[in-house]
């Protein structure tokens, strides 16, 4: 029998290096085998709605001769009451859902990541006002209070410049989603400044600021991410249902929504219209919460695949 | 008979502190048996709790409708007919000349003690009375979906938290994924466009069901066209449910089995059927007990698209066609009455936990 010494060295020698830590996220998210054909989806649905300039049609262009067209070798999914090609119009209007889905889930992550940053690490009274401001936040009937707040970004005077932008969408869905990550940011930060690299850090004088921002919150990825996801889903089907309602994207711009309002009007002379925005809104959100069972899975170090 | 009660309360659980609060709440309620003080502690203290948190809110929209170009005077001063002077005396009726912070105190003792929420600009009626008129069919639409879900729910997670990675549990897990990701707009118009436009009812005109409304024009009151409309909107809103509570529900049944008295109970040798309903089920449900309340704002929210979509008379479709027309009484009131509720709903099933769940305490 050699000894055990004998027998780790060679296996040592054989990796002179640990893996590194995306390394060892990515094996594991790719052995999630839904996850990992849903990130390849999403990546080939970003790519087909950048190429959208590539259809030929033009997505505000208007041919009354060939209004209801039915989906066709010309026109793949139809045309709408304005004879628009319908294709054309989903993939323009996919870039315009998919940049208001990131934009936005960037903006409530990074509220969220500071309200609860600040509450969580200063504590005391600082941390009961921002509690409560969340609480409040958290009762809000979410749908109702994003009609209102985008309407009344709308008609300010002050804002007028962007009456019909979609930033106003892009606010208005963040503003009113950053109390997940902020209730999740608080209590990863109770968590971890308690841990001993973060004494030490602070021991060696580092600031507040950077034992937030470059010592807790790094440590703290996988979680955020895995609420990046979910934000993300999230901003996507109110961005769509919110269009949907009138009160989101404005027309003439396309957006998988609004898109879906005009099928409604029309829906009995032109059930198909109705049926393939959805299947994109549908599709994409399908996939980022896959995403997100994957990474969560990735990041759980207790997860065992039983597979 | 204020200082017996406060004497018998302090007796009898000697862990609590006896404050003057308590003592206020035995004269206040003096039939309330004196082993439910800590709960009625506990809900008046949570009550005292959503006044900031309404108040909040309250100020919030109230800025909000407010910052709002136009408001209650908008139409008045686009009328020719109307002089300066008589705006004036418009305005100091109406009580717009205040400072806005007397005019936000009058609006909540409005609101709040003279149930006073307002006046529709559009239909020129109170709102309370617009309210409470569609109250009952989101109620009944969204009670029923309820139910339903429940129905569905509980056995597909109990089933898969059973017999976990087995082929139903796989399909039940893709299926929910699918069902969490369906935008329920787009449901409801794939409903109707399979349903009503495709296929055809056998016995009548139209559809197999009817598209929208919830009755048939003639036949208000009628309990089987009711039912009948309701069946496309229940649909619609209990797939995401469905697929979310069972999911839910699966993953905190797995963790209930693993606990020790389900060990002991099956060591026991009791049938498995007793072992997963009365010791799993009954522990696996209270965590939903919670995260239905949580879920109400979303609830409420879905009420926007289907009632929308399906035509349906309650306070969603209410929403929305005052938020096109730019009602703002009609909005504001809505709000604060959903997240009234809201609180209410989070209260009820705070203490419905600690009715089902002994180990917590209130005290």
């Amino acid at each position: 029998m050699t000894s055990s010494v004998a027998t780790l060295e060679p296996i040592q020698s054989a990796s002179p290096r640990p893996e590194s830590l995306s390394a060892l996220i990515w094996r594991r998210f790719r052995r999630h085998r839904f996850a990992f054909f849903s990130a390849i989806i999403l990546l080939l649905m970003i790519i087909l709605v950048l190429a959208a300039p590539l259809s030929g049609y033009s997505a505000t262009e208007q041919d009354p001769k060939n209004e209801f067209a039915k989906p066709s070798a010309e026109h793949w999914f139809g045309t709408d009451e304005l004879g628009r090609d319908i294709f054309t119009r989903i993939l323009y209007g996919g870039q315009i859902s998919l940049a208001v889905g990131i934009f936005s889930t960037l903006f409530s992550l990074a509220l969220g990541i500071v309200v609860g940053a600040l509450s969580g690490y200063y504590g005391g009274w600082l941390d009961n006002v921002l509690m409560r401001i969340t609480d409040t936040f958290l009762i809000m009937p979410v749908v109702f209070v994003l009609i209102l707040f985008s309407a009344l970004l709308r008609e300010l005077p002050s804002l007028a410049a962007f009456r019909n932008s979609v930033w106003i969408v892009v606010v208005a869905i963040g503003a009113f989603a950053w109390m997940w990550p902020a209730r999740l940011a608080r209590g990863l930060i109770l968590v971890l400044h308690e841990r001993e690299f973060v004494s030490a850090s602070r021991a060696l004088g580092a600031n507040d600021a950077r034992l937030i921002f470059l010592r807790i919150l790094p440590n703290s990825l996988g979680p955020l991410l895995v609420s990046a996801t979910l934000q993300m889903a999230y901003a996507i089907i109110t961005e769509s249902g919110l269009s949907y309602l009138g009160f989101g994207i404005q027309p003439p711009t396309p957006s998988w929504g609004n898109i879906l309002e005009s099928a409604q009007v029309h829906i009995y002379r032109a059930p198909w219209l109705a049926v393939f925005p959805g299947v994109m809104i549908f599709i994409t959100v399908m996939a980022i919460n896959f995403i997100g069972d994957g990474l969560r899975d990735a990041f759980d170090p207790y997860v065992v695949h039983e597979k | 008979m204020l200082r017996g009660a406060c004497f018998k309360f302090h007796v009898s659980s000697f862990r609590s502190r006896v404050t003057l609060f308590t003592c206020l709440l035995v004269y206040l309620f003096p039939f309330v048996p004196v082993y439910l003080y800590p709960m009625t502690t506990y809900i008046s203290r949570r009550l005292l709790q959503a006044v900031p948190i309404m108040l909040l809110l309250s100020v919030f929209l109230f800025g909000v409708v407010r910052l709002m170009p136009g408001g209650p005077l908008a139409q008045a001063e686009r009328n020719p007919n109307v002089t300066k002077e008589q705006l004036a005396a418009m305005r100091v009726r109406l009580g717009l000349d205040q400072p806005l912070p007397i005019q936000y105190a009058k609006w909540i003792r409005a609101f709040v003690f003279e149930g006073d929420w307002g006046y529709s600009i559009k239909f020129r009626r109170p709102v309370a009375d617009m309210i409470w008129e569609r109250l009952p069919a989101t109620l009944l639409l969204f009670g029923i979906g309820f139910l339903v879900t429940l129905l569905i729910a509980i056995p597909i997670g109990v089933y898969s938290a059973i017999k976990p990675y087995s082929w139903f549990d796989n399909l039940v897990t893709t299926l929910s994924f699918a069902g969490q990701s369906v935008p329920v707009y787009w449901l409801g118009l794939l409903l109707i466009v399979v349903f009503y436009l495709n296929v055809k009812n056998p016995w009548g005109e139209g559809g197999l069901f009817p598209a929208g409304g919830m009755y048939t024009v003639g036949k208000e009151g009628d309990i089987l066209d009711l039912i009948w409309h309701l069946v496309m909107p229940v649909i619609a809103v209990t797939v995401g449910w469905i697929a979310w509570y069972s999911r839910f529900l699966r993953s905190s049944m797995r963790d209930v089995l693993n606990e020790d008295y389900i060990r002991t109970a099956r060591a026991k040798g009791l049938p498995l059927r007793l072992v997963h309903f009365r010791h799993g089920l009954r522990n696996a449900l209270l965590p939903l007990v919670t995260l239905m309340a949580l879920d109400l704002p979303a609830v409420f929210g879905g009420a926007v698209f289907i009632e929308t979509i399906f035509s349906w008379p309650g306070m969603g479709r209410l929403f929305w066609d005052a938020a096109r027309g730019r009602d703002y009484p009609v909005l504001l009131a809505v709000v604060m009455i959903q997240a009234a509720l809201i609180l209410f709903f989070n209260l009820i099933a705070d203490i419905l936990y600690g009715f089902l769940d002994p180990r917590i305490r209130y005290d």
